[in-house]
């Protein structure tokens, strides 16, 4: 934008682009205005009007949020008038608000609280108009709330705007108006794909998040369990934002010294089956391409997708279950962990599996549904007993007592916590498909995949939809039917994203071989689990961590992982064998579209 | 009782021949209409009063190859209903008023939403429509209008809520700018105008705009329906000059014995008797959308606020929070003052957050609560308390 108008904030001159919202001129005077139903990721929704401004010359006070700047604007920010208003509003939402803060997780996080203290709020100007009523616990990851809502419509914005699903909703009105589901269903019942991403952007506790914190205790207190817990790549770079770091520390070493000073009988890493993802995942790929290209059966589906972000499973399953012999069949890497931590990992350490307890630390909240699917019980067990966020985790360690910041790095224990770069990068979006094809492509070309450092940077960053693609060129005898195939591959992270590639996809707009979807916006780095808040500078230092980490790897390609050699040789002799079918590989469910 | 008011009979005058006033306003040009309309300083009658002329002006000029015209006929300001008598005898005039103004505007489509308890005139509006529709084919404008049904929430009364109920939204108001002339229905500018102003409009096509100014006063120009209830003489809708008195109204449609008026409904202004004389009933004055509820001194106040109260609690339509939560507040703090649960000092308490309501909510209807709480407690305030 070029043109730029003069306005005034509280007397002070500035020059802002036009169009620019008061909020955002008053931010860069460093003038604070208070705010609730505002976001950086959403929309404009003006609705809670702790932000009117006074304007001079109009007859009301203005919301900073919605009103863009004009020409000669002279903006106070703090007048009697503003100041009795926000107070007013502050203390009405309090009157509906549930205020029993000591007794929730949101408290000293809660953005309401935080105003309440600023104003004083102390005695109760109004007449209190709370209601009883009990939280939503219908579901394995999302607890809501609605005694705790301020009907800022957060969550609302994001489930439409951010992730497409509308499961959450307005409904009702006036005094009866409420955030809800589809006919005030729970919601387990409904459309929601578990991603947590209302969550992430609820100012109050109105949405948090199942926590299974005494749970996981109870187990590591017990002599007789042993506790294996599996660490998600995108845990370690967001992690240390609840100890007062700058979003994008890792601290993988330390994270893994404080999981052992809790108690954890073995430490081990997501990272290790996201590398055997790759094996699995990409090996289904070719045999789908050979039976497409060479067998010429038709029934061969393709695009496939991958299937690692359990929200965006659930999506499909509820929005496009016509598309669900395209998504790869392997289980995501939390659930091959799973299913091998109690057979393969058991077997050799000689642990009972039905006295092993499997946890899983998780940027996501979609990955505590997906432990307690009933198809989730290979090992003859339920696979992952357990999942906890990077918040939840934050919280038992703040509850131990060690200081992050001064433990001492540590490695995870073998034979599944060895991992590469191309396992650390599955936590951002693209990253899977990186991984995938600096492994296929060498698989079928017997070289490096033609990018300098082996970073493939067209698929890489935070563009909603990204197309990239790879000609494949002198391949092996074995893989010649792919000699000169030009391959195409998609990403798309943020579900709302997700739904456009696949209507297009649908539409035959346009034709991939392989498509990624990650059901958060940036990937796992951005997931419903990450501490909060988030924004989009959070999520950009989140991935640039995610690609140093990647780097510093001493081996960055999957298939050259020991201990995925290792597994294959002594328990699942190749990849897509039929064990690796029984243990690795899993089905999904046409549900419901509301 | 003699009667004083200046009556005027333009809006139900029988006869009008829609199609030559369309044919002149086609020869007079565009720009030269808005020039009659901004002379004939006609002013939206639905009750917020923005200058007719300058929103079909504004509209024009808006670069944009769709744009539409729509018809509030979304009546429902207690104690208003007099839209419901334009459209059941001037139904013509209304259809033809948005075609004149689809043709200065430039817009193809338009609507009229209906309140949902209208349903009963969609039978004749089409068939008004459908007459409106071929005559003008003839004169070469094209122009299709349909109707759309309200669901029953006051708040689609509102400009941007009624737009986004046409567009299968929640019906609740968006921030404004932008405004409806330029990001309206579906994102196109657009006209919204009451069902009178569009009668209106054709009457001024019709007298021309020196003849319209005679009517009124130099505030408030023109004549205007008056939907009058409540405790009076004769009760019904009446066509009057604006500028009057609120004095000189009781004197025709009193029973003898007016406590008080509320003139534009829940959200207008209560009027004591002893301000009657010295309230003009007007832009100058009180502004209304043209309703006029008559007390008697039979009736409590209390239960009037209260009635109102309650009324706004439902009707808000509960996204921002002075309106959500300030109506409830207002009704339960009345309530527990009449009930000794708080002292006559909390009045003060809720005086003031009606005066935020009225500076911090999003739109017209939480801005407008305190306009009926606030001269109620403060005209009777002895009524809330005792």
């Amino acid at each position: 934008m070029n043109n730029t108008v003069n306005i005034t904030i509280n007397g002070t001159p500035l020059q802002v682009a036009e169009g620019t919202t008061i909020l955002n001129a008053a931010k860069m005077l460093n003038v604070h205005i208070p705010t609730l139903c505002h976001h950086d990721d959403l929309c404009v929704a003006g609705n809670c009007r702790i932000c009117v401004v006074e304007v001079k010359g109009d007859k009301t006070l203005v919301a900073s949020c919605a009103t863009p700047v004009k020409e000669k604007m002279e903006i106070l920010t703090n007048t009697q008038q503003i100041r009795q208003a926000r107070k007013h509003i502050l203390e009405l939402l309090l009157t509906e608000h549930n205020i029993n803060c000591i007794k929730c997780s949101k408290s000293n996080s809660c953005e309401l609280q935080t105003l309440a203290l600023e104003y004083r709020t102390d005695e109760e100007l109004f007449l209190s108009l709370r209601r009883e009523s009990n939280p939503d616990m219908s579901s394995y990851a999302i607890q809501k709330d609605s005694s705790k809502c301020i009907r800022c419509t957060r969550c609302v914005r994001t489930c439409a705007e951010i992730q497409g699903v509308n499961a959450l909703t307005m409904s009702y009105k006036g005094m009866h108006t409420i955030m809800t589901t589809f006919l005030d269903k729970p919601m387990s019942e409904v459309v929601c794909t578990n991603c947590g991403q209302c969550i992430n952007r609820c100012p109050t506790g109105a949405l948090i998040e199942r926590n299974y914190i005494e749970e996981v205790w109870d187990a590591i207190y017990d002599p007789s369990k042993h506790v294996v817990v599996q660490t998600a790549p995108a845990v370690r770079v967001a992690l240390g934002e609840r100890f007062a770091l700058r979003p994008g520390h890792r601290v993988t070493g330390k994270m893994v010294a404080a999981l052992r000073s809790m108690g954890f009988d073995s430490i081990l890493d997501t990272d290790w089956s996201a590398d055997l993802t790759i094996m699995e995942e990409g090996t289904e790929l070719l045999s789908r391409l050979k039976k497409a290209l060479v067998d010429g059966d038709a029934s061969t589906a393709l695009p496939m997708f991958t299937s690692c972000s359990p929200g965006w499973i659930k999506f499909i399953e509820h929005i496009y279950p016509d598309f669900l012999p395209n998504l790869s069949t392997c289980k995501s890497p939390q659930q091959m962990f799973g299913a091998l931590a109690k057979t393969y990992y058991a077997e050799k350490k000689g642990i009972d599996p039905k006295n092993m307890i499997s946890v899983s630390i998780m940027p996501c909240t979609a990955k505590k549904y997906e432990a307690n699917r009933p198809e989730m019980r290979d090992s003859g067990f339920q696979d992952v007993d357990y999942v906890l966020t990077t918040r939840e985790l934050a919280s038992m360690i703040q509850q131990t007592g060690v200081n992050v910041n001064t433990l001492k790095a540590e490695n995870y224990d073998s034979i599944m916590g060895a991992s590469t770069g191309a396992a650390v990068i599955f936590g951002a979006t693209g990253g899977v498909m990186e991984a995938a094809i600096r492994t296929a492509y060498e698989i079928v070309t017997g070289r490096e995949v033609p990018f300098e450092k082996l970073n493939i940077i067209p698929v890489r960053g935070f563009e909603g939809i990204k197309e990239a693609s790879l000609r494949l060129e002198k391949v092996k005898p074995e893989w010649d039917f792919l000699e000169g195939v030009e391959l195409k591959v998609a990403i798309a992270h943020g579900l709302a994203n997700a739904r456009n590639l696949v209507q297009a996809i649908k539409d035959k707009k346009v034709e991939y071989h392989f498509v990624e979807i990650m059901a958060c916006p940036g990937g796992c780095l951005g997931g419903g689990g990450q501490p909060i808040p988030t924004n989009v500078e959070i999520r950009t230092a989140r991935m640039e961590a995610i690609y140093k980490e990647d780097e510093k790897m001493p081996i960055r390609k999957s298939h050259e992982n020991p201990e995925i050699k290792a597994i294959y040789e002594e328990f699942l002799e190749e990849p897509n064998s039929h064990k690796s079918h029984k243990l690795l590989h899993t089905y999904y469910t046409e549900r419901n579209r509301y | 009782m003699a009667t004083q008011l200046k009556r005027t009979e333009l809006i139900f005058k029988e006869y009008m021949d829609c199609n030559a006033l369309m044919k002149n306003v086609m020869k007079m040009g565009r720009d030269a209409f808005i020039q009659e309309l901004l002379d004939s300083g006609l002013k939206g009658r639905g009750g917020a009063g923005f200058p007719t002329g300058l929103k079909w002006k504004i509209v024009k000029e808006t670069n944009s190859d769709v744009k539409y015209v729509v018809c509030n006929a979304d009546e429902g300001e207690p104690g208003t209903f007099k839209d419901r008598e334009i459209l059941t005898k001037a139904s013509d005039k209304v259809v033809w008023g948005m075609a004149l103004a689809a043709y200065i505007v430039g817009a193809k489509e338009g609507f009229i939403y209906l309140r949902g308890e209208y349903k009963f005139l969609g039978t004749k509006l089409r068939i008004a429509i459908d007459r409106m529709e071929n005559s003008i084919r003839a004169l070469g404008i094209n122009f299709k209008l349909e109707l759309v049904f309200g669901a029953g929430a006051y708040i689609c009364g509102e400009e941007t809520s009624l737009l986004q109920s046409m567009a299968g939204h929640r019906g609740e108001p968006t921030n404004k700018p932008p405004f409806p002339v330029n990001w309206g229905y579906l994102g196109k500018p657009t006209v919204v105008n009451n069902v009178e102003t569009f009668v209106n409009t054709m009457i001024i096509a019709e007298i021309g705009s020196a003849e319209y100014k005679k009517l009124g006063t130099k505030a408030s120009q023109g004549s205007k329906l008056f939907s009058v209830s409540g405790d009076c003489c004769k009760e019904g809708v009446f066509e009057l000059e604006m500028g009057m008195t609120v004095q000189e109204f009781v004197e025709e449609f009193g029973d003898g014995d007016t406590k008080a008026v509320q003139v534009g409904g829940a959200s207008g202004f209560c009027v004591p008797r002893k301000e009657f004389a010295n309230t003009i009933i007007g832009y100058e004055g009180i502004p209304t959308g043209g309703s006029m509820k008559v007390f008697n001194s039979s009736r409590s106040m209390y239960n009037i606020l209260e009635n109102y109260l309650v009324f706004f609690e439902e009707e808000s339509c509960g996204q921002c929070t002075p309106c959500r939560v300030g109506t409830q507040q207002l009704l339960r703090g009345v309530r527990a003052v009449k009930r000794k649960e708080k002292p006559k000092s909390y009045l003060d308490e809720l005086l003031k957050l009606a005066n935020t309501m009225k500076y911090a909510s999003k739109c017209g209807l939480g801005r407008s609560v305190g306009n009926a709480f606030k001269s109620i407690i403060e005209n009777f305030r002895e009524e809330i308390v005792y």
